[in-house]
């Protein structure tokens, strides 16, 4: 799917909080177990469903550390497939509805 | 290090409630022979109070948040309480005894996302195990709600917490986790009564019992390790802590109270009338708790087991001094390495006192006939 089209939301199944300004996450299905560093945590913030991650990375990542934009968005697409891959974030190419618990 | 124990030591430096247990009821559809609860409800907080102390709680930064009592179930507006934990993000755990859990409600614990099931199986006898609860036929419907939960695909641990009177059913409670795909754990700690009566340390079992649940390898791993006599400590050692009782854990009570542990009732602060981290930060019980280091200990600082001892704040602070030493944990580590602990030696014992008091055995399951 073209990268300007992703959108990221987080998945009602997991467990999350900042510590310290970083993240833990924690799936409940599999009890898989992240800390997300600065960056990854604004990213994770930020998936509410329909932002496009490229504003994502633009107004959150992009404005508030001191990155190259291009390496920024590659870096951001590989953590979101690597989250997806644990079932932490869903991605799809239209606008998602954020997960809570039902 | 794991990545779980460095987030826990972060947040102990940090002095960040990382893990909270609240008991939402004390009311339970069980008796169990050892409970130190009093199950009559004296004012319990309402949904709204729970729902605002979670609240308060995400915002200090509770991640693990075990909801337990009494019977979860008992109350009414438990799944409402899970639910909005849930929505706050917290990684829920339920202590149960899932009696009241059938299909349907296996069913909604899964939507929530709910982390762990602890559920308490006290053999894998139904008669010993309906014994010690006084409920007739919980332990079918206990073992049935297991299999609903793992139908589901949650992941559940079996709580076996070891006395007397089950001191013999450990191996067959753990191949029955096995066959039903849950977890195992084995607690031989029998706690007092909240009101301080110890008439429950009864149920202790003995140390020559004792030694043979730390001598099971399929308990303990390996028994080498495990039963090794305790090095000399370090300097390390004695600037560390006992727990994480008032560091990165605490507990609430069903009324509102906060004290360091479950198993440490120094009130430290109500609820109902201060700001869950006015308390946390601010109560001098809590400091005063989070100020003691292994060096400050009035005789375990000069114990050889001080670096490895499970030595409990709060059984020691139920014996009269919290920093003094707990027996119960001076009897473990004696009974898992065989080197006597200073408290021993000071009152000139080479051996634990059996358990003091009423040391009778459990009348309260002499009537049941229990098969060999």
């Amino acid at each position: 799917m073209p990268e300007n089209c992703i959108y990221i939301a987080r998945s009602s199944a997991i467990a999350a909080r900042a510590l310290a300004g970083e993240m833990m996450v924690m799936n409940s299905a599999d009890s898989t177990f992240f800390t997300l560093n600065e960056v990854a945590t604004a990213i994770f913030q930020a998936a509410d469903g329909h932002t496009p991650l490229r504003e994502i990375v633009r107004d959150r990542v992009c404005e508030q550390f001191d990155v190259d934009p291009e390496q920024a968005q590659a870096d951001a697409e590989q953590f979101v497939a690597e989250l997806s891959g644990h079932g932490i974030l869903l991605v799809s190419n239209q606008p998602l509805a954020s997960e809570s618990p039902r | 290090m794991s990545l779980m124990s460095e987030v826990g030591q972060k947040a102990f430096n940090l002095g960040v409630p990382l893990a909270i247990h609240m008991d939402v009821t004390y009311r339970c559809n069980e008796r169990c022979v050892h409970c130190y609860l009093d199950h009559d409800d004296h004012g319990e907080m309402t949904t709204a109070e729970i729902k605002d102390v979670l609240d308060q709680l995400a915002e200090a930064g509770v991640f693990f948040l075990t909801l337990s009592g009494g019977e979860v179930f008992m109350r009414r507006d438990f799944f409402e309480i899970v639910e909005h934990a849930r929505r706050l993000m917290f990684s829920v755990k339920i202590k149960t005894n899932a009696v009241m859990i059938h299909e349907k409600e296996a069913r909604r614990i899964r939507e929530l996302g709910v982390d762990t099931i602890q559920i308490s199986v006290y053999s894998h006898r139904p008669e010993v195990h309906d014994a010690i609860t006084k409920l007739p036929h919980s332990f079918e419907r206990t073992i049935k709600a297991i299999r609903f939960l793992r139908e589901q695909g949650l992941r559940v641990t079996i709580a076996n917490v070891l006395m007397t009177v089950n001191s013999s059913d450990h191996s067959g409670v753990q191949e029955l986790a096995a066959a039903l795909g849950a977890q195992y754990t084995l607690d031989p700690t029998i706690t007092p009564m909240m009101d301080g009566d110890t008439s429950v340390l009864s149920l202790r079992i003995p140390g020559e019992e004792l030694t043979e649940v730390f001598r099971n390898p399929a308990l303990v791993g390996s028994q080498e390790e495990f039963c090794a006599p305790p090095k000399p400590p370090s300097e390390e050692d004695l600037e560390g802590y006992s727990c994480s009782a008032g560091h990165s854990f605490c507990y609430i009570s069903p009324y509102g109270d906060v004290f360091p542990c479950v198993q440490f009732p120094l009130p430290t602060g109500n609820i109902r009338q201060q700001k869950f981290l006015d308390i946390w930060n601010l109560s001098p019980q809590m400091k005063e708790v989070r100020s003691i280091q292994a060096k400050d200990l009035t005789v375990c600082s000069s114990c050889s087991h001080v670096s490895s001892c499970s030595r409990c704040p709060g059984l020691a602070y139920m014996e009269g001094n919290m920093r003094g030493p707990s027996t119960a944990d001076c009897e473990k580590s004696f009974y898992r390495t065989g080197v006597p602990t200073a408290n021993m030696l000071r009152q000139g014992l080479s051996k634990p006192r059996p358990t003091s008091g009423n040391s009778a055995p459990l009348i309260q399951i002499r009537p049941i006939a229990v098969p060999a």
